[in-house]
């Protein structure tokens, strides 16, 4: 029988929600461990392959619920070595929102300009560039031309992308080889290491016990390195405090499974789970009509032809994200690079059916490198809800990486299918005017509908009935358990989350160090960035008062 | 090893998803409606047999399963079967594409299992997710090749050395912060 562990802190899950609680907790002087069920990878270990257990498979995890599906990371870094690096904050409108539950679904004490000063405490952590044109691949540019003839204008995103190191290889979902991607195992991981933090990979978290004297112990079972459905054996940690941080799509699982040994969850643990609104549509250009039209050429006789080159979003229509639009009708419209292999199956040939398969599919697959992916981020109804927990993790393993079924279920709404209507017109709209494009929306019928952006499913809130964490992101009726992954953030935000996922993280970790300091931790609160700047420290120093608790 | 009924059956099961060229003109599992090959020369019974799918210890199941829903479609709609084929692959491709619509439709009972055997006849076919990426393409991988996937450089990386056209192409929004996001 193994002998139980102890620590201040354990962190569970290492993307954006951990890494940052680790960072500031572990610099403060906090013995922290984080527990990560992924595998931790170098760069020379992200491999431009697509074969079954190279990186591509290893990192990523494909979660199948009923009507949902959700991708997200699984390694050292999170959805931070994965993603596609866009970097934007989210629109002022956001904060009010009202949503499902006809009132204001975020804490009275967060608005954007609340918010802001934490934005930037990040953005002084990961090197965020604002792209110029230069930097915008032919599928951003092409995407810009198109918005521009149909009379929209068209952004350049901000990403955390060096764009000096970048090859433009278009592998980032499979880890970037070349340490342009700036993921958070350029930051706030190594600064946590190195100020004594521990991060175990491997290490997939079941459930959460009580200690008797108002810690928690953490079980974890270890998981076999290559094929994930086995595991290794099991142990538990104890610590005065817990910061769950294992993603939308999990964290609400591990809690769910706790339920019978803490007591009762706040109801809206594994409740209003939101997918942020995405849905792909799939443009194939006429190449012609992209020279005629647009008047784009590469230079080398070919206008476009370029869907394999680039590196993810880079170019995104924001004209509905107005504020004085009504909700459910603002979104923004993203170009992205979305890889073959599990999302292939998803673009429907126009024409008769079958659309998803057969013959016409073969064909629209023969015009491949002429695809270009639109990204729609909607304003969703927040309507999935997690079933029990499966016996593991947070879904039943199929392959040895990759694909599990989950238990999420997502019944869109009528506002949910609208949003997405009108979004699905407008890239009609913008795509098939003077036939540059035909352009088909991604079915759901197969899968459901699909997200890299989950969030909500365990939310701040000020309204103990509708949201599971208080503005401080401590769990409600069990003090001293914080969530600060995506499952904290109420709803859709209309354009890619990772940036207010760590802008809320930041803001959450001054009241956990307090949390931590009630427990006897001998913790201080205060580092600057992980590279030492301190501006960010400054101009927040002021709001750390008021996110404490007497 | 699957026997050579299974293989038939899932083999023109893949040829129903991505469709391709006869083998030989006795060709009974690929219905030959392409010019090129599909998920069958794409290698999709080789992804299928590899036990990193999870789909493995299943195949000959899923082939049975699927010859009998074959037989239950012919009764129904009066078609002929020949009893020393499997009855998937006996069917005309029309006739298989029908049944694989009708057990993928929302509401089938068994549908997210004909969807999974058909994401990875897919991936066989658009990723080659069984083979080395670099290998795939430098062999002509025929799901590769007609998608027109580039070749990597010599270490087996891809980089585009072009990849901008270069130039502003729309007015950025009014509202956008100086660091470049939505105001
Ligand atoms: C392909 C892709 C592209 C994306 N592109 C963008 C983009 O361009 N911009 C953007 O803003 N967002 C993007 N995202 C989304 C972004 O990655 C996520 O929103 C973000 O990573 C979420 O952060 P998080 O901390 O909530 O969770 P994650 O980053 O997902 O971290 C959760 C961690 O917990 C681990 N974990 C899960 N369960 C357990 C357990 N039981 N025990 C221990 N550990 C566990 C996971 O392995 C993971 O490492 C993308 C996502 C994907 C998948």
């Amino acid at each position: 029988m193994n002998s139980v562990e102890h620590t201040d802190v354990v962190v569970i899950g290492s993307g954006f929600g951990g890494a940052i609680p680790a960072y500031h907790l572990a610099a403060g002087g906090a013995r922290v461990v984080v527990l990560e069920r992924g595998p931790h990878l170098a760069a020379d270990e992200y491999e431009h392959d697509f074969k079954l257990g190279s990186s591509y498979t290893r990192i990523f995890d494909f979660v199948v619920g009923d009507g949902m599906s959700v991708l997200g990371g699984n390694c050292v870094g999170g959805g931070s070595v994965v993603y596609f690096a866009a970097m934007p904050r989210a629109p002022r409108f956001v904060f009010e929102r009202r949503g499902s539950i006809h009132r204001r679904m975020w804490p009275a004490s967060i608005t954007r300009d609340t918010l802001e000063p934490w934005y930037d405490r990040v953005a002084e952590a990961i090197p965020i560039t604002r792209q110029g044109w230069e930097d915008v691949s032919y599928a951003g540019g092409l995407w810009a031309a198109a918005c521009h003839h149909a009379g929209r204008t068209a952004n350049p995103v901000p990403a955390a992308v060096d764009t000096t190191a970048c090859v433009n290889c278009n592998w980032m979902m499979a880890g970037c080889r070349f340490d342009a991607k700036q993921s958070l195992l350029f930051n706030y991981l190594p600064a946590a290491v190195a100020h004594g933090a521990e991060i175990r990979p491997l290490h997939e978290v079941q459930s959460i016990t009580g200690t008797g004297d108002g810690g928690y112990r953490v079980h974890y079972k270890t998981v076999h390195d290559e094929d994930y459905r086995l595991t290794t054996g099991e142990g538990s940690i104890d610590a005065k405090v817990v910061v769950l941080a294992a993603g939308s799509a999990a964290t609400p699982v591990i809690l769910q499974r706790s339920e019978a040994a803490l007591g009762p969850m706040p109801h809206a643990v594994g409740r209003y789970f939101s997918g942020n609104g995405e849905r792909l549509n799939t443009a194939v250009l006429n190449e012609d009509r992209v020279r005629e039209v647009l008047g784009l050429d590469r230079g080398d006789g070919l206008a476009y032809a370029a869907n394999q080159i680039g590196k993810g979003p880079t170019v995104a229509n924001w004209d509905r994200l107005d504020g004085s639009l009504p909700e459910y009708t603002r979104y923004s419209l993203e170009q992205l690079y979305f890889p073959p292999g599990l999302g292939t199956i998803l673009a429907l040939a126009g024409g008769t059916d079958p659309t998803w398969f057969g013959l016409d599919k073969k064909e629209m697959l023969r015009h491949w490198r002429s695809w270009l992916i639109i990204f729609q981020m909607i304003e969703d109804d927040n309507e999935g809800v997690f079933g029990p927990p499966p016996a593991r993790g947070n879904a039943d393993r199929i392959s040895q990486q990759m694909l599990g079924v989950g238990r999420l279920s997502y019944k869109p709404t009528a506002n949910t299918l609208g949003a997405w209507a009108l979004a699905d017109a407008e890239c009609k709209d913008i795509l098939e005017r003077d036939g540059l494009a035909t352009v088909t929306p991604w079915t759901n019928d197969l899968v459901g509908a699909y997200t890299v952006h989950p969030l909500a499913s365990c939310r701040i809130g000020d309204d103990p009935h509708t949201s599971a964490l208080d503005d401080l992101h401590e769990l409600r009726g069990h003090p001293g358990i914080f969530v600060t992954d995506g499952s904290a953030v109420p709803g859709a935000l209309t354009v890619n989350p990772a940036m207010t996922i760590s802008a809320l993280a930041e803001r959450a970790v001054p009241g956990i160090v307090r949390a931590a300091q009630e427990r006897g931790v001998r913790v201080t609160y205060g580092a600057p960035a992980p590279d030492g700047s301190t501006a960010g420290r400054r101009a927040t120093a002021p709001l750390v008062p008021t996110l404490l608790r007497d | 090893m699957l026997d050579e009924t299974s293989r038939v059956t899932l083999e023109a099961f893949a040829d129903t998803i991505v469709p391709g060229n006869r083998r030989s003109p006795q060709d009974l599992a690929v219905a030959g409606m392409s010019p090129t090959g599909g998920a069958v020369a794409a290698g999709a019974v080789e992804l299928l047999e590899w036990d990193a799918t999870g789909l493995t210890d299943g195949l000959d199941d899923y082939a049975r399963s699927l010859n009998g829903h074959a037989h239950a479609h012919a009764d129904q709609h009066g078609l002929l079967v020949d009893d020393d084929v499997p009855a998937f692959a006996g069917l005309p491709f029309e006739e298989r594409t029908a049944l694989v619509r009708v057990l993928t439709a929302p509401g089938h009972p068994e549908k997210s299992l004909w969807v999974l055997l058909a994401l990875f006849c897919y991936m066989a076919y658009d990723s080659a997710a069984h083979l080395h990426t670099a290998d795939a393409v430098a062999a002509g991988h025929p799901g590769l090749t007609a998608m027109g996937l580039a070749r990597p450089d010599a270490d087996g990386l891809w980089r585009f050395p072009a990849w901008s056209y270069g130039r502003p192409l729309a007015r950025p929004r009014p509202d956008t912060t100086a660091s470049g996001s939505p105001a």
